[in-house]
């Protein structure tokens, strides 16, 4: 492709009413906010992953992790709905389905820039993933599945812009197929480890895939409202139609999301080994308490139905205020299960441990976090520049 | 035959049956008896009676594993008396960075109360080479694996990629970041420090006062292991049996 049909294709697709000052200085904010919060990470392979994050050997997995599983599930659902439309056709979510598929690449692309920087060494994954794979491995299956979701999502997304459906149409499905099957490895992950028991059982990847669908749809909601709100203009009434449809699904999700959250923490009450129970205990009533009843279930799944219904789906910045919680919650959600699960010592009952480990992230942690924000924030403003209006032409097909 | 047309019969008696008969039936009995019997004797000394009858500790069996050698090390629990010379000696002879988190075997000790008095308790503990080991299962790139000739499960250090889904995985907490080798690593038991010279025990079990660790060949009757774990009436237990491991490292008082 040549640079001539390059800045054609941008002719076709950039929305320069965004080359507003505002946007561009919001656009250089996040650019840096990216750069220097992944300068933490960076500062690791400098310094040692061992002294920059405030992992254990009791606690090898922290905020990190989490973030990483946060928006690799945020990614997954947006692709999810994204291809739904795109396949079936019809659906009222078809006018915004472009966006989603553009957010939901810069999704994993933040999820792979905070993992690629908690990796102790990237560059041997880069070259043993391919020389020396292991098929009894989910990081294996949920990292090869996610590269090729990537990729299948960037030529889908090219085929989006160029005008060429049809390689839109079939890289989109083969996208949407890996990123489910990736995002159920991901489940798989922590599920299938019997040595940890809050783990440890067949709820959890069904749990990610519904979490997958909730903070999927609430981003629809949120990106969407942004992106008019950065136009100052208002929907038209297809698009306002897509929202409403995004909204419901969130609506839903969030019940069953409740429902299956409610369960799972029940189970560890009415019987079951005693780590699993003393790890639900940190959430009930331990040090994961405010995460989980403020956080987590108030400003992550009460709120938004409270917002949801006294938005009557009409209301969209009430909606998009409810899709900002329910990822909030989201983000908190995945930190508490990820810690839940290694707080409570294996070896209980022995060295007079406490019942459960300390683990405060590290300012270094804090600050990758910032640069996987700054990343979404970036790929978003700068996505609505080139393509914004792609993403609110009809579809293609 | 239907219990109204018996009811009508006229009972025979006894004196009618035949010696014969009477030997046929006591003969059926005793062969009735003698299976049931015979089976319980032969399950006494069974595998599962050797295994304390809990089918989560796999004593392994001749023949049930591929390895050449099958290395484990029983704990005889009630001798450590806390001294860490082992601890000092795995540091050494396998040159352990001196970081707080990086050990390849520990000493944990509980109170307990015994006949109303309070006894301090002390567990060696180390990497259980497990038969079905987590950490094996969960390495993307195969950088942890079971060695086909020994059983022990090894590290190829310039495959890890430092995920430490291997940590996430060991019941055990038996694994480290070896902050020089830049991977995970963990207790081999001494394969290429003494195993490989010829040594015929690990540096801990060697240096123990207490002779508390026996580490062996499984495979081996002749060794000291085998005869212990394949004693009468001796309870043997394995560590955190639930997550289904297999470990290869028995525990015993003895």
């Amino acid at each position: 492709m040549t640079d001539t049909s390059l800045s054609a294709i941008f002719a076709e697709t950039a929305e320069p009413r965004l080359a507003t000052s505002a946007i561009n200085k919001a656009t250089l904010f996040f650019l840096i906010v990216t750069v220097v919060g992944l300068s933490c990470g960076v500062l690791a392979f400098i310094y040692g992953h061992h002294t920059i994050y405030h992992n254990t050997r009791e606690m090898p997995w922290g905020m990190l992790i989490s973030t990483y599983a946060f928006w690799a599930i945020t990614s997954t659902g947006l692709c999810i709905y994204a291809a739904m439309s795109h396949v079936f056709g019809g659906t009222r979510m078809g006018i915004i389905s472009n966006r989603m598929v553009w957010m939901s690449i810069i999704c994993i692309m933040a999820a792979f820039a905070t993992i690629g920087v908690e990796i102790a060494s990237p560059h041997r994954m880069l070259l043993y993933n391919i020389l020396s794979p292991n098929p009894t491995s989910n990081i294996w299956w949920m990292g090869t599945l996610y590269g090729l979701a990537v990729g299948c999502m960037i030529i889908e997304f090219a085929g989006i812009v160029t005008g060429l459906a049809r390689v839109a149409l079939i890289l989109g499905i083969m996208g949407a197929i890996a990123e489910v099957l990736a995002n159920s490895c991901l489940g798989g992950v922590f599920a299938t480890l019997p040595a940890r028991t809050y783990w440890y059982g067949a709820q959890l990847p069904i749990y990610f895939l519904t979490a997958a669908f909730l903070s999927g749809a609430a981003a629809a909601v949120l990106f969407n409202f942004l992106a008019y709100k950065i136009r100052d203009e208002k929907m038209s009434p297809a698009v306002l139609l897509g929202v409403k449809s995004a909204g419901k699904a969130m609506t839903l999700v969030l019940i069953l999301y409740t429902v299956a959250t409610f369960w799972r923490l029940v189970s560890f009450y009415v019987g079951g080994p005693e780590l699993g129970r003393t790890a639900a205990d940190a959430l009930i009533s331990g040090p994961l308490a405010i995460n989980f009843w403020v956080l987590e279930v108030c400003i992550g799944l009460l709120i938004p139905i409270m917002l949801i219904i006294l938005s009557r789906l009409e209301n969209v910045s009430m909606m998009a205020l409810a899709g900002f919680l329910v990822l909030v919650g989201q983000f908190v959600a995945r930190y508490d299960l990820v810690i839940a699960g290694q707080i409570v010592p294996q070896n209980m009952g022995w060295d007079g441990l406490p019942s459960y480990f300390s683990y405060v992230p590290s300012i270094f942690e804090f600050g990758v976090i910032a640069g996987g924000i700054g990343v979404v924030a970036f790929g978003f403003l700068i996505g609505e520049r080139l393509f914004g209006r792609t993403f609110t032409q009809k579809e293609h097909h | 035959m239907k219990i109204e047309e018996l009811e009508k019969e006229i009972n025979e008696g006894t004196e009618s049956i035949s010696i014969e008969e009477r030997r046929k039936f006591l003969q059926m009995g005793l062969a009735v008896t003698g299976i049931f019997l015979g089976g319980s004797v032969l399950s006494l000394t069974s595998i599962a009676q050797a295994n304390q009858n809990s089918p989560d500790i796999n004593i392994p069996i001749e023949g049930q594993y591929p390895y050449t050698k099958h290395y484990s090390m029983v704990m005889r629990q009630n001798r450590c008396i806390d001294c860490e010379k082992c601890v000092v000696a795995c540091k050494q002879t396998n040159h352990i960075p001196d970081a707080h988190d990086a050990y390849r075997t520990a000493i944990q000790e509980r109170l307990t109360t015994e006949n109303g008095s309070e006894r301090r308790e002390f567990r060696p503990v180390l990497c259980n080479h497990c038969n079905r080991p987590p950490c094996v299962r969960v390495c993307p790139t195969k950088a942890t694996y079971k060695d086909p000739e020994t059983g022990i499960v090894l590290m190829d250090y310039v495959k890890c990629i430092g995920c430490k889904t291997c940590m996430a995985a060991c019941p055990y907490n038996a694994r480290y970041f070896n902050e020089e080798k830049y991977a995970i690593d963990k207790c081999n038991f001494c394969l290429d420090t003494r195993l490989a010279a010829g040594k015929t025990e690990t540096a801990c079990a060697a240096a123990c006062p207490a002779r508390v660790r026996i580490f062996g060949d499984l495979k081996d009757k002749s060794t000291e292991i085998y005869r212990l774990l394949h004693m009468p009436d001796t309870k043997i237990w394995v560590l955190r049996p639930d997550t289904g491991a297999l470990p290869n490292v028995f525990y015993m008082n003895a």
